[in-house]
């Protein structure tokens, strides 16, 4: 091992230890503690990233990745941002949400079609929720069935929406 | 001459060909089927009081409106805008989930997008792009379409490195090559303005170098497509003329389920190997699209 995969570097994916004893970098996130989070934040089983590997590039962004690549690997993408971790509540993406979401099973919050429609503005919203204060999946029927559509932040009875500027759209 | 002038003798109804690239394109949207199914993406439009029609492609549904964006399965991921001919070469490359596929010139991802859908989102797709700013484009439309199977690189794909993928070569590869954009005159009425053969001639060669580069980086046996939005026999028939010759490929017959014509082996003082006439030209009258160019490449052993 070389002294340069001893630290996070932002322009590279170095794909994330299996555990905590093989760990090398301080503080990346493992990949037994990504699977661990999505199954007791959201229920979703471990085995749906069986196919994946789990890659950090930039500090804390955790990348889930299902083909196949050396590690480290100097590129500029690599399967879809996932997660981000090193902080005290890690938070999932809109897009992992949408990909994954569907196989929550707790902290899952189902709106109706004008309250999905202020959350995907981008604008928060007073809400009751006797959840979970934290990342919710947030969740709407469209074409008959419940989908996942993003998350947010819920504390002090709002919930606060966290679909980023560019994926945000007014359909109200 | 000049397009498209340029392609009088070319063409079979050279009236309805000019009348065609003056008429503005149909929206279409392509179902991704990583995200949800068919029927799913129809109803969901029709929910909000779209109807579709059909296209050349149940995956490809013809909207009244040229808003795609801004309706509720396009959030979701469920839809993504893409010309009815830009589908095209996707289809004939037909990768199988679990393969090793490269898209050489992939920004801003509609075909790469497309190709991970046929993957089922399984194996490794690698696409690569010279254009960073592109390639931003080409990450964003990847992540809300939810493809996780796609590894993205920035580099000249005339130098394509397999280095972090193994070394191992593709079982396919897609060189959807920079063009001049003749066919996409309907989309931008201006794609005639700037024309000229200087140009034409600039980014044949590029397409030789990438397609050259796409036969080298895949297996014997291996499928490559060559395609391109323009109607110039330089970057499309004399491309193919010169790989044949110049790598271990050869022409392959294909079926496509709209009105075309085969490829043209005589171009002004030119002459091309009989077997371009393998590829498909595809005119913007024939089928009221764009205009495209694509054909069909096995790699030999030698």
């Amino acid at each position: 091992m070389t002294d340069d995969q001893l630290e996070n570097r932002s322009d590279r994916f170095d794909r994330l230890p299996a555990t905590a004893e093989q760990r090398r970098v301080p503080e990346r996130a493992t990949r037994a503690d990504v699977l661990a989070w999505w199954d007791e934040r959201f229920g979703v089983d471990p085995a749906t990233f069986e196919g994946y590997t789990f890659w950090e590039r930039g500090a804390g962004k955790v990348w889930a990745f299902a083909g196949e690549a050396d590690s480290p690997v100097a590129i500029e993408g690599l399967g879809m941002v996932f997660l981000r971790t090193r902080r005290e509540h890690w938070k999932p993406t809109l897009e992992a949400v949408q990909r994954f979401g569907g196989r929550a099973s707790r902290n899952v919050v189902e709106l109706s079609r004008p309250e999905a429609a202020t959350f995907l503005a981008g604008e928060d919203q007073t809400l009751d929720w006797d959840g979970d204060w934290g990342y919710l999946v947030v969740t709407h029927e469209l074409a008959g069935e419940s989908e996942p559509l993003g998350v947010a932040l819920y504390v002090h009875g709002e919930l606060r929406s966290q679909v980023p500027k560019g994926r945000r759209r007014d359909l109200r | 001459m000049e397009p498209p002038d340029r392609y009088r003798d070319l063409v079979d109804d050279f009236g309805a060909f000019r009348a065609a690239c003056e008429r503005p394109l149909p929206s279409v949207v392509r179902v991704n089927t990583i995200k949800t199914t068919v029927e799913r993406a129809r109803e969901a439009l029709a929910d909000e009081g779209t109807d579709v029609e059909p296209t050349w492609h149940d995956h490809l549904f013809a909207l009244p409106e040229d808003q795609p964006g801004s309706n509720w399965p396009y959030v979701h991921g469920w839809l993504h805008g893409q010309e009815a001919v830009s589908a095209v070469p996707a289809e004939v490359l037909a990768p199988e989930p679990g393969e090793r596929v490269w898209d050489a010139c992939a920004a801003p991802g509609s075909k790469t997008t497309q190709l991970g859908a046929l993957m089922d989102d399984r194996g490794t797709l690698v696409a690569t792009d010279t254009n960073l700013g592109r390639l931003s484009a080409l990450r964003s439309n990847a992540e809300r379409l939810g493809v996780t199977n796609v590894a993205v690189t920035h580099e000249d794909a005339r130098n394509h490195s397999l280095k972090p993928f193994d070394g191992e070569p593709y079982d396919r590869a897609l060189v959807d090559a920079p063009c001049s954009c003749e066919g996409t005159i309907r989309k931008n009425p201006d794609a005639f303005d700037d024309w000229t053969l200087e140009h034409v001639e600039g980014v044949a060669g590029v397409g030789k170098g990438v397609l050259r580069r796409a036969v080298q980086a895949t297996r014997p046996g291996g499928t490559v497509v060559y395609s391109t939005c323009t109607f110039a026999p330089e970057e499309n028939e004399a491309v193919l003329d010169y790989v044949l010759g110049a790598e271990p490929c050869e022409t392959v017959a294909f079926d496509l389920p709209l009105e075309h014509v085969p490829g043209v082996t005589e171009w002004r003082d030119e002459t091309y190997d009989r077997s371009v006439r393998r590829a498909k030209r595809i005119y913007p009258h024939h089928n009221d699209t764009g205009g495209f160019f694509c054909a069909k490449l096995r790699v030999t052993d030698e």
